[in-house]
């Protein structure tokens, strides 16, 4: 008798405190005050970015530079839904999410047909192509970009109740419906990558992305599992993206689209965490969060620092701060790793 | 007769291009190393080119002499302290590392430079043109187009008829075997990088008496320059310079219909050979 488990004893102990944390997180509004809500809506939505960013890179093999793309198609999809259409912004969200699924398509099928690292430069040209294709969008402001119209932002499902209920303002109450949508967006993608992970595709992932060739070869259909990942990675990112810019209320091509902001960032925080596991992207956050807090009034040093602190990460520790507390310690709060439990082996 | 002039332009605008390709391709034909610093190592050797200058009074071209070893240096330098060290298997950490120097030279530049937008001068012979009967094109854009196919000419030369060329060749075809027989892939990935840089500094010049260059320009030449590479087909320099050609036509003919169209012109020619031949026009390599 065997099993296969990706179970520790660290795992079961992790599993539970995050869910005492996302029950902490639920609540957290009726008592915080309302920059602490909102620097947890910028990390949260980091956080997924990251998340989202490290399956398809670390888990995926796929090391995609436009990102930015599907941030910015999902919140020019929002403001579509907003002003032209009369949408409420909550369920204009999942316009994003749509508008990046659809973007992903021919995103996927150009890039896939290059080559090895080339693949990254591709994604970049596509998210370029798309900036410039929605600043033409004359009816969203062209170039110089548009604003929510304040109707649209001051009746949003769910703000009066939410302001009645813990005798917000308006505005703050936005930044808890914005803050909510963020954490529940967060869980419910770590949640999904990890229940992927541990899945007969996640096994398929890790083999494609360690060895295309040899993965075939065992029956794995390389190309189904690289478009899936692909395809809800972006999606997630789109939704995401909408809900960031709804919460920013204006747009423009260029912050919609930012290289820096949606694909640099986010690929700090990976690195920096730790790409290729689940714990990496949260450490990252959290320390780009204190960088960011401490040091972004100094512009471009900050930035130059960052891109330095990737190059040393890459050099000296490869597998980022968790990796180094991984191999110290041995600790795997979200194992993907199959060890096979034989029964009775005890006895003998 | 407007748009054999724009033809013509928008070829010699694809030297400009595939002087910016050549070092991507050399880079990446040897080692499998896509920089994605290429562009802001452009931009870092323009203003390199602009220091000197402006310090010793010289001309650009005199300049561009003097930086050229000073890029291979650096180059060189980049690829024995850094990239060596990161270089495997796995795509991941090169790429990575090469995107952190992107973002820290950009930022780097930003502090030193300034985001002004600078340019290098080199007096009449900015305005100076040449009367081809149906056609008058400027001298500058001759001349790069001219040093773009000498740099072709030169770097194949060097690839299949010199030891160094051997070289390239034998560690690009396996690191391990050409080891054996005395070579040391990592000085060779060194010198590769160095030499790429001369190639960068080149550019660099013509970029910067073409027109105005700021610290932020970096990522689009990159992306032209990566067009150019793939139109061409991976390993094949002179395709190189057809996509060079080939993007310029294009962006010439988008900015003649509508000027904000120029560079999604660009862009989409580069989409459309990538749908119908995605291995490019002249592919060599198999990878």
């Amino acid at each position: 008798m065997h099993q296969v488990t990706t179970r520790t004893r660290a795992s079961t102990i992790a599993g539970i405190a995050a869910l005492a944390l996302i029950a902490v997180g639920l609540i957290l509004p009726a008592f915080a005050p309302r920059s602490l809500i909102q620097d947890l809506f910028f990390i949260l939505t980091m956080l997924t970015l990251a998340q989202l960013w490290n399956l398809i890179a670390g888990f995926g093999g796929m090391v995609s530079v436009g990102q930015q793309a599907f941030v910015g198609i999902g919140a020019y999809a929002l403001f579509a839904g907003v002003i032209l259409w009369g949408w409420d912004p909550v369920p204009a969200i999942l316009l994003g999410g749509l508008a990046a699924f659809l973007l992903a398509i021919p995103t996927a099928f150009f890039a896939f047909r290059l080559a090895g690292a080339y693949f990254a430069i591709g994604t970049w040209v596509i998210a370029e192509v798309t900036r410039l294709l929605i600043a033409q969008w004359k009816t969203l402001g062209g170039g110089t970009g548009t604003s929510l119209p304040r109707e649209a932002t001051s009746d949003i499902i769910g703000v009066e109740a939410i302001a009645n209920l813990f005798g917000l303002r308006d505005a703050a109450a936005r930044d808890v419906l914005a803050y909510w949508l963020a954490l529940a967006l967060a869980v419910a993608t770590m949640a999904a990558i990890y229940a992927l992970l541990r899945s007969r595709t996640g096994l398929a992932l890790a083999a494609v992305r360690d060895n295309d060739n040899a993965a075939q070869s065992v029956g794995v259909d390389a190309r189904r599992v690289k478009w899936l990942v692909f395809l809800a990675a972006a999606t997630m990112t789109g939704l995401v993206g909408a809900l960031i810019f709804m919460q920013t209320a204006r747009i423009s091509p260029d912050a919609g689209f930012s290289l820096t902001n949606w694909t640099a960032y986010v690929v700090f925080i990976t690195v920096i965490g730790g790409i290729g596991r689940l714990e990496g992207p949260i450490l990252g956050v959290l320390v780009f969060w204190g960088l960011q807090t401490a040091f972004a009034d100094y512009g471009s040093w900050y930035l130059l620092a960052l891109g330095l602190l990737a190059i040393a990460t890459m050099l000296f520790a490869p597998r980022g701060l968790w990796g180094l507390i991984a191999d110290r310690w041995g600790i795997a709060l979200f194992p993907v790793q199959r060890r096979l439990i034989l029964e009775g082996a005890k006895d003998g | 007769m407007i748009w054999l002039d724009v033809l013509v332009q928008g070829i010699l605008l694809g030297g400009l291009y595939a002087l910016f390709a050549a070092g991507l391709s050399l880079v990446f034909g040897i080692m499998r190393l896509v920089n994605l610093a290429h562009g802001d190592l452009i931009v870092f050797a323009a203003f390199a080119i602009l220091l000197i200058t402006a310090t010793f009074g010289l001309n650009p071209f005199l300049a561009a002499l003097i930086a050229a070893p000073l890029m291979f240096a650096a180059g060189w330098a980049l690829q024995r302290f850094v990239l060596n060290r990161v270089l495997g298997k796995d795509i991941l950490p090169p790429l990575l590392c090469t995107f952190g120097l992107s973002v820290a030279l950009q930022n780097g530049m930003l502090e030193a430079f300034s985001a002004d937008s600078q340019r290098l001068s080199v007096g009449p012979l900015e305005s100076a043109s040449i009367d081809l009967g149906p056609v008058t094109v400027g001298t500058l854009p001759l001349l790069t187009f001219a040093s773009a196919v000498a740099a072709i000419f030169v770097l194949n030369r060097i690839f299949y008829t010199t030891a160094l060329g051997r070289a390239f060749r034998a560690v690009s075809d396996d690191p391990t075997t050409a080891s054996l027989m005395g070579l040391d892939p990592k000085s060779v990935f060194a010198i590769a990088t160095g030499l790429a840089m001369v190639i960068v500094t080149l550019a660099a010049l013509y970029l910067g008496v073409r027109a105005n260059f700021d610290p932020s320009i970096g990522p689009a030449r990159l992306l032209y320059a990566f067009q150019a590479v793939i139109i061409g087909g991976l390993g094949s320099l002179w395709g190189t310079l057809a996509g060079g050609a080939i993007i310029g036509v294009a962006q010439t003919f988008g900015a003649q219909i509508n000027p904000e169209w120029q560079i999604l012109a660009g862009h989409i020619a580069f989409l459309i050979v990538l749908l119908i031949r995605p291995r490019g026009l002249f592919p060599r390599a198999v990878d």
